[in-house]
Formats: structure tokens, sequence, C-alpha cells
């Protein structure tokens, strides 16, 4: 009996001085982008009850996973709500796998709406095109939950450019977040090139757009390719650069 | 544990235990008991079972990957780190909850302290011999997730310098950079060792059930609830330290999860490893010290309660 209580009251004193430990271990795990799912009960009502067990008991990477197939399994059969709701809940369970939020945001802007646009069950243009302004949506909402959560990462910046770029053919916000992207450690070379052609195309904003791409150039050969220099081009046509002050290359000179 | 290997460890102790040299605290002994418990778990048809599993999920992971080359080693990953977690808690709790019931059993537990060995050397044999187990087994494990994490990435190179064989080479640099960038991570060891230490305190806390628990079984289905509970913990443990507005019972409850289980979730960081998440030194320093803490005041609290023991 003595014994009992002497073990019960070694562990209440070592589970009061561990507590504190535990707390600023968590928020250094939580600082270091581990540990960032919170385990809820919207996370039961969402993965379910076999799931939420194995995600607890630390296996969520494998329940991820298995539903990353059955989405891929959906998509075979173009089930786009069943995707939708696979990925979300994929996306919950692994937070931090970029891939998951870029193949769901690619889904959804990309497939998903397309299939909306060609829907033969549906001969009305106006809500083919309410539907496929829908998936856009739902695309940038994964989009924007991703970096939400890994914004020290730069592939779900340039993601979501792409997806201003070619889906709302939004070039200033296209410009906006190839620009953030590039700001990222880590960062592909051709982001601030990116930002700077987007820019190109926005009405109003051609100077700015000529000076970056001119610094752009400045910088050295490199930085010479073909597109930069069209655009260049364009911009200089467009605002009137005196001739002296032109770039002298020739349009589509491939820079070795 | 047949008769030769029996007074063989017999031997050894006698050796470190006679009259003429005996010293309260030697290694000699608990050296014996570990070999003596590694030999014997060996043997086990669990421990075969087990591993074997764990190898065949950590090989049968290449099948379940057949997507795009960055999906796929995302997925043999997940895979593979996951059954390493699984079968090493698996292996902690069952291999561990045998050792004083089983030895109780054989009477060989009567024949070592018999002797003049401390019951705290005897223990702290027994878990040594787990956890040198446990090692063991996340070698052997973790050799062979690298291996298979090896061969297919060096599978998927081969295919893709086929695939690109007329590109510029600047472009094939680039393709090949991306493969082994999503294949083979540096911060994957620290993540084992984490696994590791998670199935080492496991193993600590099983021993500390089993001084007190009837049997095997009963002990195994305590540490299955313990397992389920401690992930919980970090969540009870939150909810208890900010949370006033709820009833007395639920507040006592949380205090109890929180004060007398370990935070599991603090070492299962390998998901977010893999997800392409650096773990810093100072991170990976802090989660171990926090296991061998753990695993530390288990094995005691294990060899305190087994003093009192009557056997």
């Amino acid at each position: 009996m003595k014994r009992t209580v002497v073990v019960l009251a070694v562990l209440i004193v070592v589970g009061a001085l561990k507590l504190p430990v535990e707390r600023n271990l968590v928020a250094l795990h939580r600082q270091e982008h581990f540990r960032g799912v919170e385990f809820n009960l919207d996370l039961r009502e969402e993965i379910g009850q076999l799931g939420f067990i194995a995600a607890l008991s630390g296996f969520r990477a494998i329940v991820a996973d298995a539903l990353f197939i059955q989405a891929y399994s959906a998509w075979e059969n173009t089930e786009w709500g069943r995707m939708l709701l696979l990925f979300r809940h994929i996306t919950t369970l692994q937070p931090r796998v970029l891939l998951f939020w870029d193949t769901a945001a690619w889904h959804m802007a990309w497939n998903a709406s397309v299939a909306a646009m060609n829907d033969q069950t549906q001969p009305r243009l106006a809500l083919r095109v309410k539907a496929q302004r829908e998936y856009f949506a739902l695309g940038k909402d994964f989009l924007e939950r991703g970096i939400k959560n890994n914004p020290d990462r730069p592939d779900l910046y340039e993601a979501l450019a792409r997806l201003y770029k070619e889906k709302y053919k939004d070039h200033e916000r296209a410009s906006e977040y190839y620009a953030k992207a590039a700001a990222v450690p880590g960062a592909a070379p051709w982001d601030r090139r990116f930002s700077a052609y987007e820019l190109s195309y926005c009405e109003g904003r051609e100077r700015e757009a000529y000076d970056r791409l001119r610094h752009l150039y400045e910088e050295g050969p490199k930085e010479r390719l073909p597109t930069l220099i069209k655009r260049l081009k364009f911009l200089e046509e467009k605002l009137g650069i005196p001739q002296d002050q032109r770039i002298q290359e020739k349009e589509n000179k491939v820079v070795k | 544990m047949t008769n030769g290997e029996k007074a063989s460890t017999l031997e050894q102790l006698n050796a470190s235990t006679s009259a003429k040299r005996y010293r309260p605290f030697a290694f000699s002994r608990i050296y014996a008991i570990t070999i003596n418990t590694v030999t014997e778990l060996t043997r086990l048809k669990v421990f075969y079972v087990l591993l074997i599993f764990g190898l065949v999920l950590i090989g049968s992971s290449i099948f379940m990957a057949q997507f795009s080359f960055q999906q796929e080693f995302q997925i043999l990953k997940d895979v593979s780190l996951g059954a390493i977690s699984l079968f090493t808690s698996l292996l902690a709790i069952v291999a561990t909850a045998r050792l004083l019931p089983q030895d109780i059993e054989d009477r060989t537990l009567y024949t070592i302290l018999a002797k003049p060995v401390p019951r705290f050397e005897y223990v702290l044999g027994k878990i040594t011999g787990v956890l040198l187990l446990l090692a063991i087994s996340t070698v052997v494990m973790g050799g062979a997730f690298l291996l298979v994490l090896y061969t297919r990435e060096q599978a998927v190179l081969h295919t893709t310098l086929r695939q690109m064989s007329g590109a510029p080479p600047d472009q094939i640099a680039d393709a090949l950079r991306v493969i082994r960038s999503s294949a083979f991570n540096i911060d994957i060891l620290p993540g084992i060792v984490i696994i590791y230490l998670k199935a080492c305190l496991l193993a600590a806390l099983t021993l500390f059930v089993s001084t007190f628990a009837t049997s095997n079984i009963f002990t195994i289905v305590v540490m299955a609830f313990i397992y389920f509970i401690a992930h919980l913990q970090a969540t009870a443990r939150e909810y208890w330290l900010q949370e006033h507005g709820s009833g007395l019972i639920t507040r006592v409850f949380l205090a109890v999860v929180a004060l007398f289980f370990p935070d599991l979730q603090a070492f299962n960081l390998v998901d977010d490893i893999v997800a392409g998440t650096a773990i810093s030194l100072t991170l990976f320093a802090k989660t171990a010290v926090l296991g061998i803490f753990y695993t530390t005041i288990y094995t005691l609290l294990a060899t305190f309660v087994f003093y009192g023991k009557e056997l």
C-alpha cells in the first residue's frame, strides 16, 4: 500500500514537472512546422472513427495516403464531389505535404472545371460557366489554405500565380503571387521573371513592369531570354522609350 | 531457452556473484541478464512474425505507390516509416509484457534472485535486453526501407535518363535533382531515431505495468489503452490548462490524463519530415531527451514496484 502511494506521488510530481517541458516542446514543434494537425471533433467527423483513431495513433500519413489512392480512383471515375471531400480530408491530415494541396487545386481548377464546362447533361451555358467558376474558386481555396499552412515554401505561391494567370486571366494577381514566391527562400530563378512578365500585361502598370524587366536584363546574359526581350521591346514601343535608351538585342535571340 | 544456455547464464552470474569479489553493482551481471533476454526474445515466434510483417509491408510499399514519381516516393516513405513505427511499438509492448510473467512461470526468476543479484540489476538487464532487441529491429527495418528507397530511386533515375535522352543537359540535371530530392532526405534518419525512442518509452512503460499486472494479456490490453490515451494526452493537457468552464469531474479526468500519461504525439514527427519539414538539432535533442527521461522514470518506477513484489 505504502509503495503504491509512493508510486502515485512520484507520478504526480513527475507529471507536474514534465507539463511545462511538454508545452515548450509543443511550442517548438509548432514553430518549426511540426504537429500542425489539431485533433478535434471536426476532424473526427471528417475522416470517420477508424481513420481518426489511426491518425491519432501516429499513422495519419498512411491514412492520408489511403485516402489519396481513393481520390485517384474517384478521378478515374470523374466523381468530382467525392474527390473534393477526399482532398479536404487529405489536406487536413497532411497540411505540410505540398503535393496534396497542389494536386487538389489542379483537379478542381483544371480537370473538374473543364468537365463542368463540357457537361452534356446541362444544356444552359450560364449554368455551365457558373459551375466552372465554382471549381476555379475551389482550386483557389485549396491553394490559399495550402499557403497559409506552408508560408515558408514557394511552390504553392507559384501554383496560385499560375491559376490566376491561366484560369482567371488576372495578370496583376499572377504577378503578385510570382513575386511572393520569388521572395521565399529556395524559390525558382524564373519566379522573378514571371512576375515581371505578368506585370507587363497589366494596363497602367507598364512603367513598373518595364523597370523590372530592364533591371533583370541588366543583370546579365543569363536573364536575357527570348520572352524577356520580346516583352521589353513591346513595352519600349508602348512607353515610347527613346531609341538610344532601348536595348540592342534582337527579338527571339536565344542567349547561351 | 535450453538447459545448456540456462547453465551458461548462471555460470556468468556465478562468476560475478562469488563471495570473494562480490560488488553491490556489477555490469557483468547486467550484461549476462541482457544477453540472456535478447537470446530469449529472438527465439520467440512473435519477433519473427512482426519483423517479417514489417519487412513485407516496407517491400510492398513499392506496389502501393504507382503514381507519378513524387507521389510514389511520398507514399513509399509514408508506408515504410509507418510500418517501422507500428511494428517497433508492437514489439516493444508484446516483448516486454511477457518478460516478468514468463520468468516467474519458468521459475528462472527465482534461480537468478536466489543468487546475490539485486532486483534493480535484474530489471535493468531485462529492459536493456528489450531495448537492444528494439534497436536490432529498427536497424533491420530501417535498412530495408533505405534499400527499397534507393532501388526505387535508381530505377526512376534510369527511366528518366532514358526518356530525356535528347533533352539539353541542364534540363536533365534539373530533372535528376528533383527526383533525388524527392527520394532520400537526410532528416529521415533522426525521424527513425525518434521512432526508436518512442518504442523504448513504450517498453519501459510496459515493464512498469507488468510489475503489478497479473498476466501478460492484462499488460498488453492495458498498454493498448495507454497507447491511445497517451496520444490524446496533449489535447487533454491543453484543455485542462486553458479551459476553466468545464465541470469538476471533467477537470479531474483531464488532470489525470495530463499528469499520468506521456505525450506520445511528441514522437510522431516522421509524417512531417517526409512532407519536407526539416528537423533542427535543438528540436531533435529536446525530443530525444524527453524520450530518455520518460524511459528512465518508468524503469525506475518499475524497479521500485518490483522491489516490493512478493515472489
